[in-house]
C-alpha cells in the first residue's frame, strides 16, 4: 500500500516511501498457496553479523535460504573521487581508509602502481621494510576476522585474545610510524622512515608469541563442538565456479586452487622468502577458516625472514623528484630546498599512462588502476577490491543451506564494508 | 606477460576488431571496437585469459569517445594479464554485457553503470549499486562537481523544502 501523498513530503521521501519489496519475492514451485510461501527477511544493514553496513535481502522457506540479494552503498564515500583531487602523494592515506583492516595492502597496491608509471627503482631494503609491514598487517586483519567470525559461531572468548595480539601489532606500527592504524609508513619509492631502535626486539617478541597464541586458538575452536557443526560440510563451493565469480585470495585457496599472487606474480621481493600456501580440499567453511588460520603462521615465517635478511641501505629512493631530500640536506642545500618546496607545493608529475597493479592482499587480489594524464594530479584511481568481487559469491555459496549457516558463510567470506563502498 | 610481439600476434587474430594496441610498462594493452567485445573476450579465453580480474571504467574527458571501459584479462597457468579496452561516447554509452559468461563482472559492471552511465546491455539486473538509487548524475565522471550536496533528515525537510520552493 502506497502511503497517502502529502505536500510536506519531499520527493526523496515519497519515492523512498514508493520502493516495494514485492518484484524481489519469488514463487514456491509445487506448494500450496495456502500453506507454504516464501519470506523476504531484510537482514541489516545494521546487524553484528554482517561485519560492517551490509544489507541483505534473504529469500526464505522456511529456515532454508533460497537466494540472497546483497545491498551494499552505505558506506561510500567517494574515495576514488576524492583522489582525483588531490597530489599523487596526498592520495596515500585517503586510499589506505577503503579496506580499513588491510590499510598497508591499499597504500602497497598504490604506491606500486604510481611507482611503475614513475619507473622508480625501491631499495631492497624499503621492499623487505614493506614486506614485513604488509604481513604484520596480514596477520592483524587475520585476527580481527577470526575474533568476529568467532563471535558469530558462538564462540566469544576467542574474540578478546584476538584483540590482545593485535595490540602487539598496532603496537609495531605505531613505533615504526607513529600510528596505529592508517599509517601513511608506504610512500611512493620506499617508506617514510626507517624502523626505530628496539624496532626489532620488540618485533622478535611477537614472532616468538604468536605462533603459540595461534595454537591456542586452534586448541580453543578445533575443540568446539557448535563452531565444527556450523563449518563443517557447511556452503561449500568448487573452485570453478569461485573462479567464475572472480573469487581470489583464501576463499579460492581453501576449495584447492593454490593461485596466491605473492608466489605468482611475486612483488616487492616476495620471491626471497621461503613460505607455504595453505590450501583447503573441499571448501566449505571449515577450510575457509583453516587456510586463514594457516596463514597467520606463514605470515609470521616471512616476517622471521625479511627481519633476518634485512639488508642495509637506503629506505627510500633517492630520486629527489619523487621523494623528500633528507631533514639535514634543507639546512647546506639550495637545491634540496628547491626540491622539498617544489614536491610540498606542487608534488610530482607522472608521466601519462595507465596502470594495473595487482597484489595479494589477505582477502585476494587487491588492484589499482591508476591513469595518469601527466600532471601532478591522478585522473583516475580505482581500487579492485576483493571484498567487492568476493561478495558476489554469497549468494551461491549459502543458496540451500539454513540461515545459521548463512551467518556462518558471511562471516568466512571476510567481507570489510569500507573496501566494498570505498 | 605477452611481449610486444606477442601482442601483435594476437591482435592480428582478432582482426577488424583491434582499434590500436598499446605496450606500456610491460604491460599489453588491446583497444578494441565496443560492438565486438563478447567475442574478444570469448577469443582471449580460448587462448588461456580465463580469468576476468577486474572491470572498471574511466572518463577520458575532455578526449572523444569519452567513456571507457577496461577489462582486466588473467591466465592463471602462464601467469600472464592481458587489457581489453573500449571506449563509448556519451550520446551512445552502450556495451554489451558479459554477465552471463563472466558472473563476475555483474557488479562490477553496475558499478560502471552507477559512477560513469555507461549501459551495459543484456546485464540482468543494471541498477545502482553505491549510490542511491533515486541518485541523479554520475559522480565519476570528470565533469561532476565535488561536493555541496544537501543531506535531508527528517527534522530539516520543511526547511529544505521551504528553501526550495
Amino acid at each position: 500500500m502506497s502511503p497517502p501523498e502529502s505536500p510536506t513530503l519531499s520527493e526523496y521521501r515519497r519515492r523512498e516511501q514508493s520502493i516495494t519489496l514485492s518484484p524481489l519475492e519469488q514463487p514456491l514451485e509445487g506448494g500450496s498457496e495456502l500453506t507454504d510461501e516464501l519470506l523476504t527477511l531484510n537482514f541489516g544493514p545494521h546487524h553484528p553479523a554482517t561485519h560492517g553496513v551490509l544489507r541483505l535481502l534473504v529469500t526464505l522457506e522456511a529456515e532454508v535460504v533460497r537466494d540472497v540479494k546483497p545491498i551494499v552503498g552505505y558506506v561510500h564515500t567517494g574515495i576514488e573521487k576524492t583522489a582525483e583531487d588531490k597530489a599523487y602523494w596526498k592520495v596515500i592515506p585517503v586510499v589506505e581508509r577503503m579496506d580499513y583492516l588491510s590499510y598497508y595492502f591499499n597504500a602497497m597496491a598504490y604506491v606500486g602502481a604510481v611507482e611503475q608509471l614513475l619507473e622508480v627503482e625501491v631499495p631492497t631494503r624499503a621492499q623487505y621494510l614493506r614486506v614485513i609491514h604488509l604481513e604484520l598487517n596480514r596477520i592483524a586483519s587475520h585476527l580481527i576476522w577470526l575474533g568476529t567470525s568467532a563471535l558469530d559461531l558462538g564462540s566469544t572468548s576467542i574474540f578478546l585474545y584476538c584483540l590482545r595480539e593485535r595490540e602487539l601489532i598496532l603496537d609495531l606500527f605505531e613505533m615504526s610510524s607513529g600510528a596505529r592504524m592508517h599509517t601513511r609508513y608506504f610512500q611512493v619509492g620506499g617508506v617514510a622512515e626507517d624502523i626505530p631502535a628496539g624496532f626489532e626486539a620488540k618485533l622478535r617478541e611477537f614472532l616468538a608469541i604468536m605462533p603459540k597464541r595461534a595454537d591456542e586458538y586452534g586448541a580453543i575452536l578445533n575443540a568446539n563442538e557448535i563452531v565444527l557443526q556450523r563449518l563443517r560440510g557447511t556452503c561449500p563451493l568448487d573452485a570453478e565456479t569461485l573462479l567464475s565469480l572472480g573469487v581470489t585470495g583464501p576463499l579460492l585457496r581453501a576449495a584447492g586452487n593454490p593461485w596466491d599472487l605473492r608466489k605468482a606474480a611475486p612483488y616487492s621481493s616476495y620471491e626471497h622468502f621461503d613460505f607455504k600456501i595453505p590450501v583447503g580440499t573441499v571448501g566449505d567453511n571449515y577450510d575457509r577458516y583453516a587456510v586463514r588460520l594457516a596463514e597467520i603462521y606463514e605470515s609470521v615465517k616471512i616476517v622471521a625472514q625479511a627481519l633476518d635478511g634485512l639488508p642495509e641501505g637506503p629506505y627510500i629512493t633517492g630520486d629527489r623528484k619523487v621523494a623528500l631530500p633528507p631533514r639535514h640536506e634543507l639546512a647546506t642545500s639550495m637545491e634540496a630546498l628547491i626540491h622539498h618546496f617544489k614536491l610540498v607545493t606542487e608534488g610530482f608529475r607522472v608521466p601519462p599512462g595507465e596502470v594495473y597493479y595487482p597484489i595479494e592482499s589477505p582477502r585476494g587480489e587487491l588492484a589499482c588502476f591508476v591513469r595518469s594524464d601527466g600532471s601532478s594530479k591522478p585522473a583516475r584511481v580505482h581500487m579492485r577490491d576483493p571484498s567487492f568481487v568476493n561478495l558476489q559469491a554469497l549468494a551461491p555459496m549459502s543458496r540451500g543451506s539454513y540461515i545459521a549457516d548463512m551467518i556462518a558463510t558471511t562471516a568466512m567470506l571476510d567481507p570489510i564494508l569500507g573496501g566494498i563502498d570505498r | 606477460m605477452p611481449d610486444a610481439t606477442g601482442l601483435e600476434l594476437i591482435a592480428h587474430e582478432l582482426g577488424e576488431a583491434v582499434v590500436e594496441t598499446v605496450y606500456f610498462r610491460e604491460r599489453a594493452t588491446l583497444r578494441i571496437d565496443p560492438a565486438t567485445i563478447r567475442a574478444t573476450l570469448q577469443h582471449l579465453r580460448g587462448k588461456g585469459y580465463a580469468f576476468l580480474a577486474s572491470v572498471h571504467g574511466v572518463d577520458y574527458y575532455p578526449e572523444e569517445p569519452r567513456l571507457g571501459v577496461h577489462y582486466e584479462l588473467l591466465d592463471m597457468a602462464k601467469v600472464d594479464r592481458i587489457t581489453v579496452k573500449l571506449r563509448v561516447s556519451l550520446d551512445a554509452p552502450a556495451v554489451d554485457s558479459v554477465t552471463d559468461q563472466w558472473p563476475t563482472a555483474n557488479h562490477q559492471e553496475r558499478e560502471i553503470y552507477d559512477m560513469f552511465g555507461v549501459v551495459f546491455d543484456g546485464h540482468p539486473d543494471l541498477r545502482r549499486i553505491l549510490m542511491p538509487e533515486d541518485y541523479e548524475g554520475h559522480p565519476q565522471r570528470r565533469d561532476f562537481p565535488v561536493g555541496g550536496e544537501p543531506v535531508i533528515f527528517t527534522y530539516d525537510e520543511a526547511k529544505w523544502l521551504e528553501s526550495r520552493a
